[in-house]
C-alpha cells in the first residue's frame, strides 16, 4: 500500500479544505470499502482526511423529514425506533447487505459512495474504464453474469463499463425519494437520489454528481406514506452476504386494495439505482393484483439489455418485481 | 425531536496524542510537500482547543493509545497497520487471525467498544482512545466464557482457524438481540465463513447460550 499522510480536522470546513486544497486526498469514515481499495492498489490517496469525529452522527425528526447523518453506522439505522416504525423499507434493505460487522463500521455516507464490486475493476491485469478510463472495459467481452442489463450501451465504445452499483441502501433510499445533502467548496447542496448517481455514458470513473471535496452531511427521507406496504427482495448467488444479482425495493399505499402511489427501485441491474418510473405510474390507481404486478414489471423491463452471461436476468428481473410487489402488497 | 446518541464520547484526557515519533523524516519528506503538510496544523489545533490533538503523520509512525484487553497501551505505527496487524504483529495477540484479509471472512472479527466489528478493514490509527476486546480477552482468566464452554460442547469448530471470529460475532450476535432463531444465528453469523463446515453445531451453540440464558 502506498504511504499516505494520515490526519483528523475537528470541523466539516477544514474536512473539506483538506481535500480540496489536495487532488490526491480522500475522506475517510468506515473505512469497509476504501480499505480494501487500498490494498488492491486501485485507491492510492497521499492523504487520508479521517471525518469520523464531525458531528454528523444525528438522527433527527425535521419537519416532514427524517434527516439521518451521514456518519450514522448502518446498524444504528436499521436499529432506531423511528426508522424500525415510519420507513421498514430502510431496515430490510440495511439488513440484507453486507454482514454484522460490516453494518457495525459502514456509515451511510460510505454506503451511497461504495464502489462497484465488478470483478475486473478490482483485478488491475485486466482493463478497466472505470479505474483506468480509456483502457477498455474487460467485462464486456469477459465474463459478466453480474452486470448491468439498464443503461448499457447499444453499441459498446471503448470508453464503456458495464459494472453494476452494488448498495442495497441506495436502491431502498431511491425508492423512497430522499434527498442527499452534501457540503463543498462552494457551500451546501441538495441532491435528490434519482440524480445522485450517474450513468456511466463515457466517464465510468465517476460514479456520482459529487465535485472534488463535496461531503456528504446527510440524507433525508420525507415522512413516509409507506410504513405498511413494502418490501426489499434481494436474489443473490447464496442466501446470504452476497451482493444482489438483482434486487427491487417495493413500496405502496394501498387504499382498500386499490394503489394510490407506488414506488419501485431495482438493485444489481445497472450503473445507479434503477427507478421504475413507467412502472409505478402504470399502478397507480390500479387494484392491486398479480396480473397488473406483471404487466407492471413487463414495462418496467422494457429497454433491458443482456450481455453474453446476463441473460437470465432479463427473466429474473421481473419475477423479482412481481415477487416484492406480492408481498409488499400482502398478496403473498 | 431529536433522540440521537451523543457524538463520539471525548477522547481520553490524558495527555496522550498522535504525533511524528520520527521527527527527522518528518522534515526529510516534508520539504517537497511542506505547504501542504504543515499549513493545516495550526489553524487545526486553534479550531477547537478542547478537542482532542490532530494527528499529523506521513507514512511515518503515529503514536496513539488504545485500550486493548482492558489494558491501555500507548502505540506508535505506521498508518497504514491495520487493526489486524497491529494485534497479531505488534501486540502478539495471535488469536485473532487473518484469512482473506479484505472482510470477505470474519475471521478478524474483534470487538471494538463492544461491537463487533472486522479488523483487517480498520486502520489501527482510526481506533485511537477505544476499547478493543479480542479472543485473548474473552474468558476471564481460566473460566472460559460461556460462548467457548457451547462451542466444545457442541463440536463448534474442526480444523478451528475460523474459531476466533466465530466465538467473538457469536458473542455479539446474542447481545444484538439476533439469536432468536436458528435462522436468525444463520442470517445473523453469515459474515463468518467456516471452510470446514462446522455451521450446523455452531448454530447449536449459539443456540444453547441463548436459550441457557448465561450472559454473553
Amino acid at each position: 500500500m502506498k504511504p499516505f499522510e494520515y490526519v483528523r480536522p475537528s470541523t466539516l470546513q477544514e474536512a473539506i479544505d483538506l481535500v480540496v486544497s489536495n487532488p490526491k486526498a480522500q475522506f475517510i469514515a468506515g473505512g469497509t470499502n476504501l480499505i480494501d481499495l487500498m490494498k488492491h492498489g486501485i485507491a492510492a490517496p497521499e492523504k487520508l482526511v479521517d471525518i469520523n469525529h464531525l458531528p454528523l452522527k444525528k438522527i433527527e425528526k425535521r419537519d416532514g423529514f427524517l434527516r439521518i447523518g451521514a456518519l450514522v453506522l448502518n446498524s444504528e439505522v436499521a436499529s432506531h425506533k423511528r426508522v424500525l416504525d415510519k420507513h421498514p423499507l430502510l431496515v430490510q434493505a440495511l439488513h440484507a447487505g453486507a454482514s454484522g460487522q460490516l453494518r457495525n463500521m459502514a456509515t451511510v455516507g460510505g454506503n451511497l459512495l461504495q464502489r462497484t464490486r465488478c470483478p475486473y475493476f478490482y483485478d488491475r491485469a485486466f482493463p478497466c474504464n472505470k479505474r483506468v478510463p480509456g483502457s477498455g472495459c474487460g467485462a464486456l467481452g469477459g465474463i459478466n453474469r453480474m452486470h448491468a442489463i439498464f443503461g448499457v450501451p447499444v453499441k459498446p465504445n471503448p470508453r464503456s463499463c458495464i459494472a453494476v452499483h452494488p448498495s442495497d441502501l441506495s436502491v431502498a433510499l431511491s425508492a423512497l425519494e430522499a434527498t442527499v445533502w452534501v457540503l463543498g467548496p462552494r457551500g451546501e447542496r441538495q441532491i435528490p437520489m434519482a440524480d445522485f448517481h450517474r450513468l456511466p455514458n463515457n466517464r465510468p470513473e465517476q460514479d456520482t454528481t459529487l465535485s472534488n471535496g463535496e461531503l456528504i452531511t446527510a440524507v433525508e427521507i420525507p415522512d413516509a406514506v409507506f410504513p405498511k406496504h413494502v418490501h426489499y427482495l434481494k436474489v443473490r448467488d447464496r442466501a446470504s452476504y452476497a451482493f444482489a444479482l438483482v434486487s427491487v425495493a417495493a413500496a405502496l399505499d394501498i387504499d382498500q386494495n386499490r394503489i394510490k402511489t407506488a414506488r419501485l427501485a431495482m438493485g444489481g441491474v445497472a450503473h445507479k439505482p434503477w427507478r421504475l418510473f413507467e412502472a409505478e405510474k402504470m399502478l397507480t390507481g390500479q387494484v392491486a393484483s398479480e396480473t397488473v404486478f406483471r404487466q407492471a414489471a413487463e414495462v418496467a423491463m422494457q429497454g433491458a439489455r443482456a450481455f453474453e452471461h446476463n441473460a437470465y436476468k432479463l427473466s429474473v428481473a421481473p419475477n423479482v418485481i412481481v415477487q416484492a410487489l406480492k408481498i409488499a402488497a400482502g398478496l403473498s | 425531536m431529536t433522540d440521537d446518541k451523543p457524538d463520539d464520547p471525548t477522547p481520553p484526557d490524558d495527555g496522550t496524542f498522535f504525533e511524528m515519533s520520527d521527527r527527522r523524516l518528518f522534515l526529510k519528506q516534508s520539504l517537497a510537500v511542506a505547504g501542504l503538510t504543515l499549513t493545516p496544523f495550526p489553524f487545526l489545533k486553534t479550531a477547537e482547543p478542547d478537542s482532542d490533538e490532530t494527528p499529523v503523520g506521513n507514512a511515518e509512525k503515529v503514536r496513539f493509545t488504545l485500550s486493548v484487553n482492558g489494558k491501555k497501551q500507548q502505540l506508535s505505527t505506521d498508518p497504514r497497520t491495520t487493526l489486524l496487524d497491529l494485534l497479531r504483529e505488534q501486540l502478539g495477540l495471535t488469536g485473532t487471525k487473518k484469512g482473506c484479509d479484505f472482510g470477505q471472512c470474519g475471521a478478524c472479527t474483534v470487538h471494538v467498544d463492544g461491537q463487533r466489528v472486522l479488523a483487517c478493514l480498520s486502520f489501527a490509527v482510526m481506533q485511537n482512545g477505544r476499547k478493543i476486546t479480542t479472543i485473548e480477552g474473552l474468558a476471564k482468566g481460566d473460566r472460559l466464557h460461556p460462548m467457548q464452554e457451547a462451542f466444545i460442547k457442541h463440536d463448534g469448530f474442526q480444523c478451528g482457524y475460523c474459531t476466533p471470529g466465530q466465538l467473538m460475532s457469536a458473542v455479539s450476535c446474542i447481545r444484538e438481540g439476533c439469536a432468536n432463531s436458528e435462522a436468525d444465528i444463520q442470517e445473523y453469523m453469515s459474515g463468518n465463513l467456516c471452510r470446514c463446515g462446522a455451521y450446523p453445531n455452531i448454530v447449536k451453540a449459539i443456540l444453547d447460550v441463548k436459550t441457557g440464558g448465561q450472559n454473553a
